[in-house]
């Protein structure tokens, strides 16, 4: 068990440096940061002045591993933008995605469970095939096409909740939908085939046979099995939500990591950008570990023996 | 000695793309208390669906219908779904083939045994647990009360399939159906848990229909057998009728297939059924072992042949007399 | 020897492997509606410059925000009405979907040749190898799409070709995993090792057995992600760091009409709408090969 987790330990490091490395990579030649620092309307002698200064003139390799090795003792530089450490400014709005993210997930679970259940129940019906539709359909749609029309419905013709900002739980509501209702299809496709196979399993034939009711063999016996890889997808889905929160908080002016990433990019705050990308996909390395984790409590067949 | 269950005109019939499938045909048969009816056949002959088709557990395109189903006096054909899930696993137990899969594999066999005694009883769950703990010693599970703790998949095939049996037990059940119980265990495990079953049956005093391909088991445990074809019982009686004086010739060329220890000659060879089983889709006219048989006549494929009663308690599906069988079954010995 | 007795047993015909594919398509309601509605924009993309009614850059400020012909202010002069700048809105529809399947198309050409290559090289000679390309993919998989190539067009621009090499080279990931699980599958298949039991050579082999499975995988994959690329490069174009103006992508044009959609809700509405259509159509369409070719998989 402890080299297991040590290995996936090293796994996620490794992961992390390559991901910054990639990422750092990059943004540096994806034009000229220095240039991008300096402002629109900087000379040449300005941009070559800022590029001294922030040792932007070293060979690549040197500044990343420079930028490494201060991120490993925990300082990720400072913001162009607010002149103060990043981890700061990231630390204040980490909270805020992570609800979001959170609240998005458990509503994509309320809406995708038990609507794969059902249809797994009543497979090739009506029902089975609305299931199929709504997630067909939820799949097709742009999430921000999605928020905004969600914002024009409920924000503005019905006036029920807010469409900006982020400080009651309400502000929470809509943005939740947009964001969770992604994820929806592939956790109500995944609920669904999973039931299905499982309903047909010999120990569900076994557990009828002792005469069980309907609802302990449903949800006891059989979701019970059927569950194990949904919460790995779930896992994934929460760490994607994560990194694509970006335009529902954007749209819904949630003041969380994504919308600081877009405002960093149109800032060129790339210290910043490094450091939310950094974050994010440290984020999804963690949340597949704890999956992983979880499966083997879920799963005796992995735990025990 | 009234039957604890007793099956007439049984039907089941599955709705296919390629049309109807009538898999199992006008079975009859009766289980009573204490004794044991073995449904003999190859694979696809439709005795699984019968069994499936008493405790209402058939898959979702499949039908039945029966003249008679009664158990214990119940017409099950009219009995609502709640009280069909009262009686199974309470009064009508059944076991399974496979052993390995049949137990969930997420709680324990404590877990699962109790659940099937407080499923039916009001009982506090020490009381379950005790049960079940008598009953693993019963099938002759060691350490019970330490295995209650375990998962099925720390366990063998051999003691899978005796929790299985003790789970059947829990709530003291009238009649089990056991469907290939031993088809999945090695050859030794098999003797050992064919023993425990006619112990246990006659401990209790419980009916037991036993499903089987298997001629050798039904010699040691059975009292009745109805050999089934194509889904129609083709022969019935008890044992050692059947084994003596064969009558259908499906019945044998099944006997003529097994070495019988003393009686067949070393490099003697074993009979064999030419021919395949055919499909029982669509129009059925006629016996459907004709087309193997080698007492074929044209009066075969016209009529819809009947169950032919001899005695009381034996009959077979055949158009050549008893005589002409005993004789068939005295040439193929030649 | 035991030939079926006549009109006892009902000889069930089975029909030709080629005939059964075309029954099974035809039949796919789902397949059918979306190779149909992408077909019709297919079309509808490809004669853009014959069919647009105006041209979609052409700018009228006197007739602005024209309402599309189902309001009582609508005209047919413009169907679908005009946006902020005046444009004609059932051009610009037209030539965005030009927009729309270029960048779709070629963004998966893109991630699938790298994708494929890299799936197929993994499963195939696994070891190492594997490992290496399993850790690219989990290393892709985490991080966060969107930021990244909005990053890196925010600084190179926003260029068509720009775009589809970022979304090419971010979206590779789906074809890896299926093509490294198809490729290791079929290495370890009980049908070539039969193959090879009765002596088929292995170019036979890998054209009768293997190729069919793996691309039928491959084509579901391709499918599904030209509708992953239209909806990323919507998302950029939304966030305005995709595809620039005046260049018609329905993206862009859901962006631009957002100041203007609580009085004129169509102006967002009808790009939308029609975006959804796309990623449906195509969605349906993969999701029908993927029942067609392998019938197992259906409950």
């Amino acid at each position: 068990m402890l080299t297991y987790t040590l290995k996936r330990f090293s796994l996620a490091v490794l992961v992390a440096l390559t991901v910054s490395f990639v990422t750092f990579m990059l943004l540096r030649f994806s034009g000229d940061p220095a240039a991008a620092l300096a402002g629109v309307n900087a000379t040449p002698r300005e941009i070559e002045f800022v590029r001294v200064k922030y040792g932007l003139d070293r060979p690549v390799v040197i500044q990343y591993a420079a930028w490494a090795k201060r991120a490993l003792q925990g300082d990720f530089g400072e913001s162009n933008y607010f002149n103060q450490p990043v981890e700061s400014i990231i630390g204040g709005r980490l909270g805020v995605t992570m609800t979001l993210g959170g609240c998005a997930l458990g509503f994509a679970v309320l809406l995708a469970v038990p609507m794969g259940v059902l249809a797994a129940v009543r497979p090739n019906t009506w029902i089975d095939r609305v299931a199929l539709t709504v997630s067909v359909i939820g799949q097709a749609m742009p999430s921000f096409f999605f928020g905004l029309i969600l914002i024009i419905v409920f924000g503005v013709m019905l006036r029920w909740l807010p469409v900006s900002g982020s400080s009651s739980w309400r502000h929470f509501v809509l943005p939740s939908i947009a964001l969770g209702y992604y994820a929806t299809p592939a956790i109500m496709r995944l609920t669904r085939s999973g039931m299905l196979e499982v309903l047909a399993s010999d120990y569900i034939r076994t557990a009828k046979a002792k005469g069980l009711r309907s609802g302990s063999v449903l949800f006891k016996h059989a979701l019970r099995n059927a569950i194990i890889p949904v919460v790995s997808l779930l896992a994934v889905q929460f760490g994607f939500m994560l990194g694509g929160s970006l335009v529902i908080e954007t749209i819904f002016a949630i003041n969380g990591v994504g919308f600081l990433g877009y405002e960093s990019i149109a800032r060129a705050d790339l210290p910043m950008v490094q450091a939310i990308v950094l974050l994010v996909s440290m984020f999804y390395v963690v949340l597949t570990f704890l999956a992983d984790l979880f499966n083997a409590f879920l799963d005796p067949r992995i735990r025990v023996g | 000695m009234t039957a604890l269950l007793e099956v007439e005109g049984l039907h089941v019939d599955i709705a296919l793309a390629a049309g109807l499938l009538k898999a199992v045909r006008d079975v009859s048969f009766s289980v009573d208390r204490g004794r044991t009816l073995a449904l003999v056949g190859e694979s696809g002959c439709g005795k699984s669906l019968t069994a499936l088709a008493v405790m209402d557990l058939l898959p979702p395109r499949a039908q039945r219908r029966a003249e008679t189903l009664r158990f214990e006096g119940l017409d099950l054909r009219k009995a609502r779904t709640r009280r069909m899930a009262d009686l199974r696993g309470n009064k009508i137990a059944m076991i399974f083939q496979e052993p390995m899969t049949s137990l969930n594999p997420c709680y324990t066999i404590g877990n699962q045994l109790e659940e099937a005694l407080l499923r039916h009883r009001n009982v506090p769950r020490k009381e379950a647990r005790d049960r079940a703990v008598f009953l693993l010693e019963k099938v002759g599970i060691t350490a019970a009360a330490s295995r209650l703790r375990q998962y099925p998949h720390q366990l063998s095939g051999g003691l899978r399939q005796r929790v299985m049996i003790a789970m059947g037990l829990m709530c003291g059940p009238a009649m089990i159906i056991a469907d290939e119980p031993t088809t999945a265990l090695d050859v030794t495990i098999q003797a050992q848990i064919l023993s425990l079953l006619a112990s246990l049956q006659k401990e209790f005093q419980m009916g037991l229909l036993l499903i089987t391909h298997d001629l050798g088991i039904v010699a040691r445990v059975a009292d009745r057998v109805n050999v089934m074809y194509c889904g129609q019982v083709v022969e019935s009686g008890e044992v050692a009728q059947i084994f003596d004086n064969p009558l259908h010739p499906y019945t044998q060329g099944l006997l003529g297939c097994i070495p019988v220890p003393g009686k067949t000659r070393p490099g003697e060879y074993l009979g064999s059924i030419p021919g395949v089983v055919p499909t029982p889709i669509g129009d059925l006219k006629g016996c459907a072992f004709r087309n193997r048989c080698a007492f074929l006549s044209s009066a075969c494929e016209a009529e819809d042949l009947a169950l032919r009663q001899i005695s009381a308690g034996r009959a077979y599906r055949c158009l050549l007399s008893p005589e002409t069988c005993a004789q068939n079954l005295r040439g193929r010995a030649k | 020897m035991s030939e079926p007795a006549a009109g006892h047993i009902q000889e069930v015909e089975f029909p030709s492997p080629g005939e059964i594919l075309r029954r099974r398509t035809l039949s796919h309601k789902g397949f059918m509606i979306g190779a149909g509605v992408l077909s019709f924009l297919f079309l509808v993309a490809l004669l853009a410059p014959v069919l647009a009614p105006h041209d979609p850059y052409r700018q009228d400020l006197g007739n602005r925000l024209v309402a599309p012909i189902w309001h009582e202010t609508g005209t047919w002069e413009h169907p679908l009405g005009t946006d902020n700048l005046g444009r004609d809105y059932l051009s610009r529809l037209m030539y965005g979907a030009r927009i729309s399947l270029l960048i779709g198309v070629s963004a998966m050409i893109i991630s699938g040749l790298i994708g494929v290559t890299l799936g197929i090289v993994a499963g195939y000679f696994g070891g190492r190898v594997d490992m290496i390309v399993s850790f690219l993919i989990t290393t892709r998989l985490s991080m966060p799409v969107v930021l990244v190539a909005l990053a890196v067009v925010a600084l190179i621009g926003g260029s068509l070709n720009v775009i589809i090499l970022v979304l090419g080279l971010l979206i590779w990931d789906r074809f890896a995993v299926v093509m490294r699980s198809s490729t290791q599958q079929i290495r370890s298949i009980d049908y070539v090792s039969a193959a090879k039991a009765i002596g088929c050579s292995t170019p036979r082999i890998l054209f009768t057995e293997v190729m069919p499975n793996i691309l039928n995988n491959l084509i579901v994959v391709a499918t599904l992600e030209i509708a992953h690329a239209v909806l990323l490069e919507a998302a950029l174009s939304f966030l305005g760091m995709g595809v620039q103006p005046p260049l018609p992508s329905w993206g862009l044009m859901v962006s631009e009409g957002k100041e203007f959609m609580l009085f004129s809700p169509w102006i967002i509405m009808i790009p939308g709408f029609v975006l959804s259509l796309l990623v449906l159509s195509i969605n349906l369409m993969g999701d029908g090969i993927r029942d067609i070719t392998a019938p197992e998989g259906r409950s």
